[in-house]
């Protein structure tokens, strides 16, 4: 939201007196916006625990009956695409054009590849009848209820990661075009680094997302 | 602008590459039966990757005071959500009130 | 028109919230009126059940989310907050334009909500009733407060960033004028607690389209985690309802009675106190709910700290009052309101804020009264100050000063005749979203709704003479009150960039022996 704010032109606006200070408050705007991405994204990590809290053993047979191979891959894809996210950003800082656009080009595959292996396994949920709703059913649980639920965090956490994974492919397009026509230079390059930052912030919800989905307590189911 | 650091590629591989070893590493020992520290361990190992991400790769360890004070202010803000809704759901049942 | 509606202009864009919140303001009104009006009588007999819980949640709705979260900071925070620090603009000022779409996209969802049949959950949403049973349309008006909320927190990240990055030279941090303290309190609540209630709402989105189970205790589900993430919020929001309030009542009391805030730096500070404080007692909503009584304590406990910068706001007003050269300016009517009437809702926020009283009155007439007298009394007034004080300036025209008195002391008594009884029946036990009751509460309930009505009487009054000042009002010169601020420094109202030449600063904010001389000039 903050990158496209910027695009329009390159030059200073009027209502700051330096590019640094631009820079700054560009900067900083972002840093607070991916705050209150923080504190979105919390609100749904306290219902998780609280359900974990609550149902332990459901949510340790539900969480093993995820694939923690394709996440673990994805986690994998997810990285790399953060690698070739700050190497776009240094290749800005350093003015190399065609360096910056290769990598956003690399970064974009990437998210596409998750988004992808993220689609398939929400169509095998639904053909395991692991999506909330009359038809869902888990083996190895006493009651459906709490397994339930925690398809219901699944589902809610996940997709929302992904909306903002589909967020972060827009803009990259954008930049992309936007370097490729030129507006980007060493001296301008706000764009492509705070939309780094915002990549880069996906990239960690996921880093948490991994674990508390697939992967705790799975000895125990 | 003059003053802004930029990192070498090795340091960034590096970052790279050990998160990707976190990454399995996180993967095995969850098949591993640690009992209780099993939690521990994944979210140890999801903070050390989250604080990798963020110093290196967002440029945390070279930007201002304000911008840490962001962070941690959030990162604050989340523990005070977390911590004050436990309070009330780790201390149900004590008094033996049905219901409280 | 149309470079209105693509103004970057934060003085623009002020207006434009002006205009929309003062939309809200009137028809929020209207469910208020109709709500009074029906409780005239024991039996009831204006509305049915299911009409009158859909006034009820429809005014709180359209009240806090549209008219009071947005009021002072995106009407007079908008236009004053940069000219206060000496800035040509906001930081991001397309992204302030963004914010007036949103909130006009998510009252328009509201209002469509409203006006295809209504929504009955009362404001607060809770579930289960909210994502299983409610028949209304809940959906659209929690998709429009989503939308809404999204202004708020971009508003507030504006703010941030601006008094970080945006001030003039020689604006030191206690050099800034004591409005804009308390907008950047206001804005961190903004920023850290409007996302919780927008996670919130997706998931009781979710909840009620999907039918996925997140609080629905049919499932093993809690009902009241959706209470404590709903409160992490709505706590908080109401000090982003009245920590602009107390930063326009720091800057009238300055001006008229012509004396430097006492303890300026008290005062700043306990504006960002409140707002950390405001995050950590939330719990004392969930009193009687299933909450455990350890969480009770504890929350009980930590509410009472919020009084304490709530009191050395109060007392440093009065203080400054102090040997003061007082003039009773319409502003100055209006803040002697605000300080009288939120002290009684602060202090009767600490009945409710005490575990053993709160069991008695939560859920009644008690409880409705106290919020009102810190949002109608406390924000309403100060946002009535405000817009007296700065009127001249946002226009360049005075409005009628004795018709404005009379509006201040009509507010004042017909406030007072609206809610003070509703502490009595409250204390009665008279419950809150009822609308048949026995007869004995009739006598309070009558002089509440004639209370109303003339509250209302003083809300039309600077409704009419603000409008009729725009053409028939005396023009304003640059000072008309002698104040220090820098939005005093240049014309009124102020050219595009608000000042003609950078200004510089080298005093404090309040510092009246540099206007001396130009009071006499323009007076």
């Amino acid at each position: 939201m903050a990158s496209d704010a910027h695009g329009e032109t390159l030059a200073l606006r009027e209502q700051f007196d330096s590019e640094e200070q631009q820079k700054d408050a560009s900067t900083l705007g972002m840093w607070i916006f991916l705050i209150t991405e923080i504190m979105f994204f919390g609100g749904m990590f306290l219902a998780y625990s609280v359900y974990r809290n609550f149902y332990p053993h459901v949510f340790a047979v539900a969480s093993s009956s995820m694939n923690a191979i394709i996440g673990a891959t994805n986690t994998g894809v997810l990285l790399c695409s953060s690698f070739t996210m700050v190497m776009a950003v240094r290749a800005a800082q350093l003015g190399q054009r065609k360096i910056i656009i290769l990598f956003l080009v690399l970064t974009l595959i990437l998210g596409i590849a998750f988004l992808g292996l993220k689609a398939y396994e929400w169509n095998v949920k639904f053909e395991e009848h692991h999506v909330p709703g009359p038809a869902f059913h888990l083996d190895g649980v006493d009651t459906q209820g709490p397994a339930q639920i925690f398809f219901s965090m699944y589902f809610a956490m996940t997709g929302l990661h992904a909306l903002h994974m589909v967020v972060g492919v827009g803009i990259l397009t954008w930049l992309i075009i936007a370097t490729y026509k030129g507006r980007f230079t060493a001296g301008y390059m706000t764009p492509v680094d705070i939309a780094g930052l915002y990549w880069h912030f996906v990239d960690i919800i996921w880093i948490f997302l991994f674990p508390l989905l697939y992967l705790i307590d799975r000895h125990l189911g | 602008m003059a003053t802004e650091r930029v990192d070498s590629v090795k340091t960034y591989a590096a970052v790279w590459i050990v998160l990707l070893i976190l990454t399995a590493l996180t993967t095995a020992v969850a098949y591993v039966d640690l009992g209780a520290f099993s939690v521990v361990a994944a979210l140890v190992i999801a903070v050390v990757k989250m604080l990798l991400v963020a110093l290196f790769f967002m440029h945390l360890r070279h930007s201002t005071h304000l911008t840490r004070l962001v962070v941690t202010g959030g990162l604050v803000w989340l523990m005070i959500l977390l911590l004050l809704s436990f309070a009330d759901f780790m201390t149900r049942g004590w008094v033996g009130v049905p219901g409280r | 028109m149309k470079s209105w509606l693509l103004t970057k202009d934060h003085k623009r864009i002020a207006v434009l919230y002006l205009a929309t919140v003062t939309l809200f303001f009137f028809l929020g009104g209207a469910f208020a009126t109709l709500i009074r009006v029906e409780l005239l009588t024991p039996q009831g007999g204006l509305v049915s059940s299911e009409t009158y819980n859909k006034l009820f949640t429809m005014h709180g709705v359209t009240m806090v989310f549209f008219f009071l979260i947005p009021s002072i900071p995106a009407t007079l925070g908008n236009f004053f907050l940069p000219l206060m620090i000496g800035a040509r603009d906001l930081a991001f000022p397309r992204i302030n334009l963004l914010s007036w779409y949103l909130l006009v996209i998510g009252g328009l969802l509201a209002l469509f909500a409203m006006l295809a049949g209504g929504v009955d959950t009362g404001w607060t949403f809770y579930t289960p009733y909210s994502t299983t049973y409610s028949n209304s349309w809940v959906i659209a008006t929690a998709l429009g407060i989503f939308v809404a909320g999204f202004s708020s927190i971009l508003t507030g990240l504006n703010f941030i960033v601006t008094v970080h990055r945006m001030r003039a030279p020689g604006m030191t941090w206690f050099r800034m004028p004591l409005f804009v303290w308390s907008m950047y309190a206001t804005s961190l609540i903004q920023v850290l607690g409007t996302p919780v209630l927008a996670v919130t709402l997706v998931l009781v989105f979710c909840e009620r389209v999907f039918h996925i189970g997140i609080f629905d205790p049919a499932l093993g589900g809690d009902p009241v985690l959706f209470q404590h993430l709903f409160w992490f919020y709505s706590h908080p929001a109401v000090y982003i309802m009245v920590l602009p309030g107390m930063g326009v009542i720091s800057e009238v009391i300055s001006v008229f009675s012509r004396k430097s805030v006492f303890g300026y730096a008290f005062v700043a500070f306990s504006s960002v106190a409140i707002a950390v404080l405001g995050f950590l007692v939330w719990g004392h909503h969930l009193f009687v709910s299933t909450q455990s009584v350890y969480a009770g304590m504890v929350f009980s406990f930590l509410s009472y700290f919020v009084a304490i910068p709530s009191a050395i706001k109060v007392f440093n007003w009065t203080a400054t009052l102090y040997k003061g050269s007082i003039s009773f300016a319409t502003p100055m009517l209006y803040a002697f309101g605000f300080i009288g009437l939120f002290t009684i809702g602060g202090l009767t926020g600490l009945f409710v804020a005490s575990l053993g009283i709160d069991v008695h009155v939560t859920d009644t007439y008690f409880v409705i009264a106290h919020f009102h007298y810190i949002m109608v009394g406390g924000t309403i007034m100060a946002y009535m100050a405000g817009m007296h004080y700065w009127w001249p300036k946002m226009t360049g025209r005075m409005y009628p000063e004795g018709w404005a008195k009379l509006s201040a002391l009509v507010i004042f008594l017909g406030f007072n005749l609206t809610f003070f009884p509703q502490f009595i029946l409250g204390y009665l036990g008279m419950p809150r979203r009822y609308h048949v009751y026995p007869d004995e509460f009739q006598v309070l309930h009558v002089l509440s709704t004639a209370g109303a009505s003339v509250l209302a009487v003083g809300y039309l009054m600077p409704m009419i003479y603000f409008i009729w000042s725009l053409r028939y009002g005396a023009l304003a010169p640059a000072n008309p009150w002698g104040a220090t601020g820098l939005e005093w420094k240049t014309a009124s109202p102020p050219p595009v960039h608000n000042f003609d030449e950078a200004p510089v600063v080298t005093h404090e904010a309040y510092d009246y022996s540099t206007v001396m001389g130009e009071v006499i000039e323009v007076g």
